[in-house]
C-alpha cells in the first residue's frame, strides 16, 4: 500500500506543478465572476443561470484535468524512460497502475474540492442558502464518476500509441455516454433489428455517467437524493472502475516497454 | 458584437435559450429532445401561457413507466416532477429571456413573456415597459408588442386613454398585417379586440364595445360566449342612451 501511496503522492504533486489546474479555476472563476456582474431588470436575487453556468464550467474544467492528466501518466513515464528505474524497484505493474489512479482521483478531488468551495460561495452570496450536504453530494458523485473516466483513461493510455489519441477518444466515449446514455433505450425502441438489439446491448454495457450528473438537483433546489442511492451509484461506478483497472492491468503486464 | 460572435446561428441560439425559460419555469422537468414529448413542448411551451392553471404536480409524465432497471434508479438523480415556478422564484426565468432577445431582436415572444411576468408577478413594471419599447424600436410593426404595452398601461399604470391608443395601433397593425393572409394571427385579434371592447364598456361607451365584441366574435373560439356579452352589453345600451341624453 505504501508503494502505491508514493506512485499517487507523486501524481499528486503533478498537478499542482502544472499549469492546467489554475488556467481552467481562473478561467471558471472569471466567467462566473463576469456573468454574476450583468444586470438583469435590476434583480440581483436572480442566481440559477449562475449556478447553471458555473457547475458546466466547473464539470468541462473537472473532465479536461481528469483526462489530461491521467492520459500522459504511462507514456510520459515511458517516454522520459523513468518507468524503468520505477519498475526496478520492488514495485509490481498492478502497483503502478493503482497508484497512477489513485494519484489521479485524489488529485481531481483537490481540485473538485477548490471548485466547489468558489460556487458554494458564489452561490450563497446569491441566494443566502448553504445546503452544504446537497452541494457534497453533488460533489461526491462527481467525484465517484471521474473515477470510472480515469480508469477508463489509464485503461486507453496502455492501449493507444499517444495521449493526444488516448485523450481525444476519451473524450468523446465519455460525452457520448453523458449525452446520450441515458438515452439509448428510447432510440432502440425505435429501430428495426438488428440495430435494436445492439442499441439495447451498448446500453447495457456502458457505466451510466449521466446518473452522476446531479446539477438539476443543485440548481432548481430539489430536495437532496436519499443516502442509499447515492450508496448505489457508487458501488456501480465502483465495478466499473475494477473492471476498467484489471484490464489494463492485463494489458500492462504484457507490454513490452523497451522503445 | 452578437451578430460579429454569432452570426445567423443567433436565431439557433436564441431559440435555445427561449426554451431554457421554459426549462428553468419547469425546475428542469423537461422532455429531451429525444422524447417525442419535446416538439409538443417546445412548440406550445407553458412559460408562454401563463394564464393556464398548472397541472397538478405528477410523477411520471412525458417520462412515463420506467423501461429497465437503469432508467428506473436513474430517475433517482434528476427532477422527475411536473412543476412551475411559483411567487418570486419566477424572476429565475428573465436572464434567459434576455439572453434570446439579444440573440434574435426580432424574436417577439422573448418579450412578451418577460414583461407578462414581470408586471405581473414581479412588480417590475417600469422594467417591463423599458424592455418592451426595446423590442419596440427593433420590431417598430409589431402588433403583439404594442399589444403587450398596451396591457401593461390598463393593467399596471391604470391609464386607459394611452392603452385605448396603444390597443388601437395594434389593431391597425394586425388588419395591415394580416386580414390578407390565408392563415392569419386569429389569436391575437381576438386578444386585443376583446381587451379594446372590455375597456370601452369599463368607460361606457357601451356601443363602441359591442362593436369590438362582434369582430373579435368572429375570429373567437368560443363565440357563444361572446355573443352573451354582446347581449348583456344591448340589454344596459337604451338606459345608457337614456342617461346620456339627460
Amino acid at each position: 500500500m505504501n508503494k502505491i501511496l508514493a506512485i499517487a503522492g507523486v501524481v499528486i504533486k503533478e498537478l499542482y506543478r502544472r499549469k492546467d489546474f489554475y488556467v481552467l479555476f481562473v478561467l471558471t472563476a472569471l466567467i462566473t465572476l463576469l456573468l454574476g456582474s450583468v444586470n438583469f431588470f435590476h434583480d440581483d436575487r436572480i442566481a440559477r443561470y449562475l449556478k447553471e453556468i458555473c457547475l458546466l464550467l466547473i464539470w468541462i474544467s473537472a473532465l479536461v484535468i481528469a483526462i489530461t492528466t491521467t492520459a500522459r501518466q504511462i507514456p510520459a513515464e515511458r517516454e522520459n524512460r523513468t518507468i524503468f528505474p520505477l519498475l526496478a524497484k520492488p514495485v509490481t505493474r498492478a502497483q503502478v497502475i493503482t497508484g497512477k489512479f489513485l494519484g489521479c482521483w485524489l488529485a481531481v478531488a483537490v481540485a473538485l474540492a477548490v471548485f466547489y468551495l468558489f460556487f458554494g460561495v458564489i452561490s450563497g452570496s446569491r441566494e443566502h442558502a448553504w445546503p452544504v450536504l446537497k452541494y457534497f453530494q453533488a460533489l461526491w458523485l462527481q467525484w465517484t464518476m471521474l473515477a470510472v473516466v480515469i480508469a477508463l483513461v489509464l485503461f486507453g493510455s496502455v492501449i493507444f500509441t499517444s495521449p493526444a489519441e488516448n485523450v481525444t477518444i476519451c473524450f468523446f466515449a465519455v460525452l457520448g455516454i453523458l449525452l446520450l446514455g441515458g438515452h439509448l433505450n428510447t432510440v432502440a425502441l425505435g429501430q428495426k433489428e438488428p440495430a435494436r438489439t445492439m442499441l439495447y446491448t451498448l446500453y447495457f454495457l456502458i457505466p451510466h455517467l449521466e446518473w452522476f450528473d446531479v446539477r438539476d438537483i443543485i440548481i432548481y433546489d430539489w430536495p437532496r437524493i436519499p443516502w442509499l442511492d447515492c450508496l448505489l451509484a457508487t458501488l456501480y461506478a465502483a465495478v466499473y472502475v475494477v473492471v476498467f483497472l484489471f484490464a489494463a492491468w492485463l494489458v500492462f503486464r504484457r507490454k513490452v516497454l523497451a522503445t | 458584437m452578437l451578430a460579429l460572435l454569432f452570426g445567423e446561428s443567433r436565431q439557433l441560439f436564441a431559440n435555445h435559450f427561449f426554451v431554457k425559460a421554459d426549462i428553468s419555469f419547469h425546475s428542469g422537468y423537461y422532455p429531451s429532445i429525444f422524447d417525442e414529448a419535446r416538439q409538443a413542448e417546445e412548440n406550445d411551451n407553458d412559460v408562454s401561457h401563463p394564464d393556464e392553471k398548472e397541472e397538478p404536480k405528477s410523477e411520471g409524465g412525458f417520462l412515463g413507466p420506467p423501461t429497465d432497471w437503469i432508467d428506473r434508479f436513474g430517475r433517482h438523480f434528476r427532477p422527475t416532477l411536473h412543476t412551475h415556478l411559483q411567487g418570486g422564484n419566477i424572476r429565475e426565468i428573465l436572464p434567459w429571456l434576455r439572453i434570446s432577445a439579444e440573440l434574435d431582436p426580432h424574436r417577439i415572444e422573448a418579450y412578451t413573456v418577460a414583461s407578462y411576468w414581470m408586471r405581473k408577478h414581479l412588480g417590475k413594471v417600469d422594467e417591463a415597459e423599458q424592455f418592451l419599447r426595446e423590442g419596440l424600436r427593433a420590431n417598430p410593426d409589431s402588433y403583439e408588442l404594442l399589444f403587450e404595452l398596451g396591457n401593461l398601461y390598463y393593467d399596471n399604470r391604470h391609464d386607459a386613454g394611452r392603452a385605448r391608443n396603444v390597443w388601437l395601433a395594434a389593431l391597425r397593425l394586425w388588419q395591415k398585417q394580416e386580414s390578407g393572409k390565408g392563415m392569419p394571427d386569429n389569436y391575437s385579434l381576438d386578444q386585443i379586440t376583446v381587451h379594446l371592447a372590455h375597456l370601452e364598456e369599463q368607460e361606457g361607451n357601451l356601443d363602441r364595445a359591442v362593436e369590438y365584441l362582434e369582430m373579435a366574435k368572429r375570429v373567437s373560439p368560443a363565440p357563444l360566449q361572446l355573443q352573451k356579452q354582446i347581449d348583456e352589453i344591448k340589454q344596459r345600451l337604451p338606459r345608457a342612451g337614456a342617461l346620456s341624453s339627460h
